[in-house]
């Protein structure tokens, strides 16, 4: 497959001339050709992320981290990686940056198109289908992990999952990305059904916290937006204001 | 009627006729292995930031080919619109062309419609070509204008992702140029504070950075229009 191509070339010489060189004790290893171009400049935009959406009776709270990288380098470090696709259906990204920007944009496409179709608002999980049939068509080509969240009148929040691969699966919690390996215990043992809007925002903020803490690759701000028949309502918490915990 | 000589049209997109060839001749035994040709990459320092009335831009001119300078004076900032620019990092061809393909295409688009572009239009063309392209295109873009709907920066990676962002460094001289911005960007700042800044980022660019050098070009837009501006002070 094309994309791969150079970089597996690149892997083999690589290899070749550690083994072959030898240098002699006199000879200086300053200008490597390493030096003058950083690992970070050849590397692919990657949003490494921590992700997350809770159901609730009335709507879907989703949060996300705000930082993308590029290697070591923070490329942007207020990125908004919550997506609006419809009115009242958001995607939280995770994976390469470039891939969830394309399958986002295709997918608002389809959607729009499909809800001016039928001249009604579109279902979550027609939303989600469209990600997965994506997801999964193209999963040799496409890095990407995406969590849709919405609300409409026939199922009231919703929460769907597509991870790597292209699968689907409707979760009453569900986070995603890096920083998520490091907060499923934190979220098991904390969700309970029942929640309301309030307990759910406090929920997200401290699990995206607790990742942001330990994932180098998650950080910045804390983006959460809740979505219910009422609409979308957007709130950025900062560094400075993020919940504490104690520094051990 | 049979002609003598046919010329067949290329075929779209790219060819990879040559690529079982290449890996032959880069692999070859050790007297008759042949390392590729690089293609000459900018090594720059370009940043541009959202200031009051519209949009500085800034660059290095320096072009280099590994360790040799190959252009002293090389024009990064390109003409996308009249009130469009972008900075281009990263392969030096790639970003010519590019620009210059997305310049053409807006064009057409204003004639067609009677309008003037949007620099989100420009940006989301950008997109699509880069994301077809897979990574193959080395353009690292710094795309910035006034529209309609006011001032905007955005940038362009390679594999096709985009950030909408007030102030940006790109090229390897970025990490210099950002600790700049990052430590005196202001919201809404005046135009000659804003050209001060830009300046002063990519000085520090080419002063921290061996593939920046030489001049430093400045581009304002506002709603009026565009004025480019070369510093002739020559830092090194």
């Amino acid at each position: 497959m094309c994309g791969l191509l150079p970089r597996v070339l690149q892997l083999r010489s690589s290899f070749k001339m550690a083994t072959a060189l030898r240098f002699p004790a006199n000879v200086s290893t300053f200008n490597n050709y390493n030096d003058l171009h950083p690992d970070w400049t050849q590397r692919e935009v990657s949003t490494g992320t921590t992700i997350m959406a809770v159901e609730f009776d009335g709507g879907v709270v989703i949060g996300a981290d705000s930082r993308t990288t590029t290697g070591a380098y923070i490329a942007n470090r207020v990125t908004d990686k919550l997506t609006p696709i419809h009115e009242r259906i958001f995607c939280c990204r995770s994976g390469s940056a470039a891939d969830t920007q394309a399958i986002a944009d295709a997918v608002t496409y389809q959607l729009g198109f499909h809800s001016i179709e039928l001249d009604e608002a579109p279902l979550v999980q027609t939303a989600a289908s469209l990600f997965r049939d994506m997801c999964y068509r193209y999963r040799e080509e496409l890095m990407a992990g995406i969590i849709v969240a919405g609300w409409d009148r026939r199922r009231g929040g919703q929460v769907y999952t597509v991870p790597v691969g292209g699968m689907m699966t409707r979760q009453p919690v569900s986070v995603g990305g890096s920083g998520s390996s490091y907060i499923y215990g934190y979220v098991d043992s904390n969700y309970r059904t029942g929640m309301s809007k309030e307990e759910c925002l406090k929920f997200t903020a401290e699990a995206l916290t607790l990742a942001m803490e330990r994932d180098g690759s998650s950080g910045g701000v804390v983006r959460l937006a809740v979505i219910s028949e009422q609409g979308v309502e957007r709130q950025a918490i900062l560094g400075n204001q993020l919940p504490k915990f104690s520094t051990v | 009627m049979a002609l003598s000589c046919v010329l067949e049209p290329a075929l779209s997109g790219f060819n990879f006729d040559n690529s079982t060839r290449n890996i032959v001749l880069e692999n070859g035994s050790e007297e008759g292995k042949i390392k590729a040709p690089k293609p000459m990459k900018t090594g720059t320092t370009i940043a541009g930031l959202v200031y009051k009335d519209g949009v500085v831009l800034g660059a290095d001119t320096r072009a280099t080919s590994d360790e040799v300078v190959a252009d002293k004076k090389c024009a990064k900032i390109h003409y996308i619109a009249p009130n469009i620019y972008c900075c281009g990092a990263g392969t030096a061809a790639d970003t010519e062309k590019t620009t210059d393909m997305l310049s053409s295409n807006l064009t057409i688009f204003s004639m067609n419609s009677g309008r003037n572009p949007r620099v989100i239009m420009a940006v989301n063309i950008l997109q699509d070509m880069l994301f077809r392209y897979r990574g193959m295109i080395g353009a690292h873009l710094i795309l910035g204008g006034v529209d309609c709907t006011g001032s905007h920066l955005y940038t362009v990676g390679p594999y096709g992702s985009m950030d909408k962002v007030p102030y940006l460094g790109m090229g390897s001289g970025k990490l210099p140029a950002m600790g700049i911005l990052e430590d005196r960007f202001k919201a809404n700042m005046d135009l000659e504070e804003a050209k001060a800044l830009v300046s002063d980022a990519i000085h520090a660019g080419i002063m921290s950075d061996l593939g920046s050098g030489n001049n430093i070009d400045l581009c304002v837009i506002t709603k009026e229009g565009w004025t480019i501006s070369d510093l002739t002070e020559s830092p090194l």
